[in-house]
């Protein structure tokens, strides 16, 4: 029984080892403004331009260095090719509180929404922190990146002008 | 029985899972859903040598590994799951019952705009999770998914209702009790969102309610079998100012968590529980100030009566103290004392501007973090007719000191290829009941003065070196707490794929001479987009690992070990 499991899940894994680029919607699932309201995952949208969206925690120290290292660029970002950036909090009940203290103080222009529950996390099969995904302009997963090293930003934007001028990714 | 049930239950969500597959692929053409399939995996791997000065153990095995696969389906409205894991053995420093393979996790959903339904294991949480949360955090083996129902609704704009039932993981099986629960929770200016458009001041109510079930089998105590807790909350948002506050109540829950030894027989505690928790905050543009808190009291909240470490929990009392993410300051960290336990943060965070004297070019980042627990007062009272064992506690009186955190961290760049982070930290720790519950062994309480050095140097646009220098400066005298430490490392990322580091950790104030070593770990790494792979090498001392709040001790090695993590 045990084997017949383990082959079933090897089978559908090697089916389906493209990975997280070949154009997925974002799936549904429900994450927290910072105002408290909720909205759906799939109605997250940037008129056609391309979407960044990174989950981080307030412990992560990672997580803020690239965020941190984006915002410094992120107005000629924007202006550039009109990229947006989305930032998922996985904080739970401990550290929740501390997402509106974090990205204030530290004046980032994001998107930011919470995911309390880390049901957005498993949708997005998302394991480690930070864990980024790039979104072409109809909306489609197209490219993602595990983990944080000085200068992952410049790659991760050569990625964005590519899909905001329509060009083929590359990882 | 659990077993054949497990595994009957999955074939069929697997036969639907590859069934719905097949159609799938033609439904694709005329659809624009989502309808994928996906999932991550992890395996960790180490070769344990013996090593007798640190205190690594003899490993039968010689090399023990963990690893998980999760491979998630959607299709429209539609999803499924499975998460296969296996240990063999498991790796040293978790709970040994994690024995053998199998599939752990499976579940079935449903969800549209009014309906949300999921049949499996199931992940959720009620307000700050005090009466109720199930979570999973790969990185320390917790697990306390609710294997049964939940129902989601949301009958009308800004109204949530959650119902739930089932029993919870534990390890390859379940636990005995059933857990029921139903919360729900309202936002006002949703629902009158065309009345109140202009209403600057928002307002979340909510308020769930709790029982388990196990049935009493222990004929020298009258148990009882059903156990309620309730509670609710309130969250009033107002520009940059949030104020949050959720109090709850336990019915009396007698258990192996909050039983107390007298004279070598053990009593239970019939006492109720109650905790609070507080968070109110203000944030504008490079300036925020949060302040927390927190009273628990006999909270400790179980599927299982009998249950001990962190199995079976049904709630989570999060922690209101700073979470430290480099080695020294986290060393001792600080856990919640589900038992009784009063504390409270404050925090200031500021952005000293560009152009400033102090702020440079490019600004500076300072935190300011001050942090407390105590125990709480509790006042006995015997009671002769029963074998319970009751207190009184206030609010007005706290018990001894717990932990203590005084922290101030600054984060600096001074040009466009150097940067730093500095920061000291002051703490107390109670080492006896916040990391042994034991509050009569034998460990000293322990002063610490901690200092981090983090500097970053990026001599190419995606190369750069790191080094840290840590220090913490403990009583040299104390034996069982080794004293002091001092920690350097040195880490290289010549492109964004590879990183080699290197630490040396040196408890240069080992009260015993022979045990002054110097504990020497290599590591490597390369990452792909969502892969990737690394290798470390050396020695690790023995210490507390927590991810989000939880924790666990994980011993000493000494070996080589590998780690793959991919998501696809």
């Amino acid at each position: 029984m045990k084997k017949i499991i383990l082959a079933l899940l090897v089978v559908t894994a090697f089916a389906f080892t493209s990975s997280r680029g070949d154009g997925d919607k974002i799936p549904s699932s429900i994450v927290k403004k910072l105002d408290g309201s909720k909205i759906n995952t799939n109605t997250f949208s940037n008129g056609g331009k391309p979407i960044i969206i990174s989950f981080w925690a307030t412990w992560c120290k990672p997580c803020k260095k690239e965020l941190d290292a984006i915002q410094e660029n992120y107005s000629e970002w924007t202006k550039e090719t009109g990229v947006k950036l989305i930032a998922i909090s996985i904080d739970d009940a401990r550290s929740a509180g501390k997402v509106v203290t974090d990205v204030k103080s530290k004046g980032w222009d994001y998107e930011v929404y919470i995911d309390e529950n880390s049901d957005f996390k498993r949708a997005m099969n998302v394991n480690n922190v930070p864990h980024t995904f790039l979104i072409d302009g109809t909306g489609k997963i197209v490219w993602s990146h595990n983990s944080y090293t000085e200068g992952d930003e410049d790659a991760l934007y050569e990625n964005v002008k590519k899909l905001a001028k329509g060009e083929a990714l590359s990882h | 029985m659990l077993k054949k049930y497990f595994k009957s239950s999955l074939t069929a969500t697997f036969l639907l899972m590859v069934l719905l597959n097949a159609f799938n692929t033609k439904a694709q053409s005329i659809s624009d859903e989502v309808n994928s399939v996906h999932g991550y995996f992890q395996i960790d791997a180490q070769y344990y040598k013996q090593d007798t000065l640190i205190g690594a153990p003899i490993v039968p095995e010689k090399m023990l590994s963990n690893a998980f696969g999760n491979i998630n389906y959607t299709k429209g409205k539609f999803s499924a799951g499975v998460r296969y894991e296996a240990y063999n053995n498991v790796m040293q420093g978790f709970d040994a019952r994690y024995k053998g393979q199998g599939i752990t996790n499976r579940f079935v959903r449903y969800q549209d705009q009014l309906l949300d339904i999921t049949v499996g294991n199931i992940y959720e949480q009620f307000g700050s999770g005090l009466l109720f949360r199930t979570y999973y955090e790969p990185g320390l083996l917790f697990d306390n998914s609710l294997d049964g129902v939940r129902v989601i609704s949301t009958p009308y704009k800004g109204l949530t209702f959650k119902g739930l039932v089932g029993k919870q993981r534990s390890f390859f099986t379940v636990g005995p009790g059933i857990v029921r629960g139903f919360d729900g929770e309202w936002n006002i200016n949703e629902t009158f969102d065309t009345l109140a458009q202009n209403i600057k001041t928002k307002v979340i109510l909510g308020g769930s309610f709790v029982s388990k079930y196990q049935p009493a089998e222990n004929p020298d105590f009258v148990l009882p079998e059903n156990v309620g807790a309730y509670g609710g909350r309130v969250n009033v948002i107002r520009g940059g100012f949030n104020f949050f506050a959720e109090y709850v109540q336990k019915e009396n829950d007698p258990s192996l968590a909050n039983s107390s030894i007298v004279g070598g027989k053990s009593y239970f505690s019939y006492q109720q529980g109650d905790a609070m928790f507080v968070s109110t905050s203000y944030a504008t543009k490079g300036f925020s100030i949060l302040l927390q808190g927190k009273r628990i009291d006999n909270m400790s909240f179980r599927s299982d009566r009998d249950a001990s470490l962190q199995n079976l929990l049904i709630n989570y009392l999060p922690a209101t103290t700073k979470q430290h993410t480099y080695l020294m300051p986290a060393y001792s960290p600080y856990a919640t004392q589900p038992t009784g336990e009063v504390g409270g943060m404050l925090e200031v965070q500021f952005k000293v501007p560009k152009g400033s004297v102090l702020g440079g070019k490019y600004g500076m980042d300072i935190t300011l973090n001050a942090s407390q627990a105590n125990l709480l007062s509790p006042i006995h009272i015997d009671d002769s007719t029963t074998t319970s064992k009751l207190y009184r506690t206030n609010y007005e009186e706290f018990g001894g000191e717990l932990y203590h955190d005084f922290f101030i961290e600054i984060t600096k760049k001074f040009s466009k290829k150097f940067k730093g982070t500095f920061m000291y930290s002051n703490q107390f720790n109670n080492i006896n009941i916040v990391q042994h519950n034991t509050p009569k062994g034998p460990y000293k309480n322990v002063l610490a003065s901690i200092e981090v050095i983090d500097l970053t140097y990026k001599y190419k646009s995606n190369s750069a070196i790191r080094m840290e220098i840590q220090g913490m400066q403990r009583d040299n005298n104390d034996t069982l707490n080794l004293g002091s430490w001092v920690v350097g490392l040195i880490e290289w990322t010549p492109n964004t794929h590879f990183f080699l580091a290197a630490i040396d950790q040196y408890n240069y104030g080992n009260p015993v001479e022979t045990l002054k070593l110097h504990y020497v770990y290599f590591s490597a790494g390369y990452t792909s987009g969502p892969h990737r792979i690394s290798l470390s090498y050396g020695k690790q001392r023995a210490g507390i690992f927590c991810v989000g709040g939880v924790c666990r001790t994980v011993p000493a090695s000494n070996g080589f070990a590998i780690s793959i993590t991919s998501s696809f």
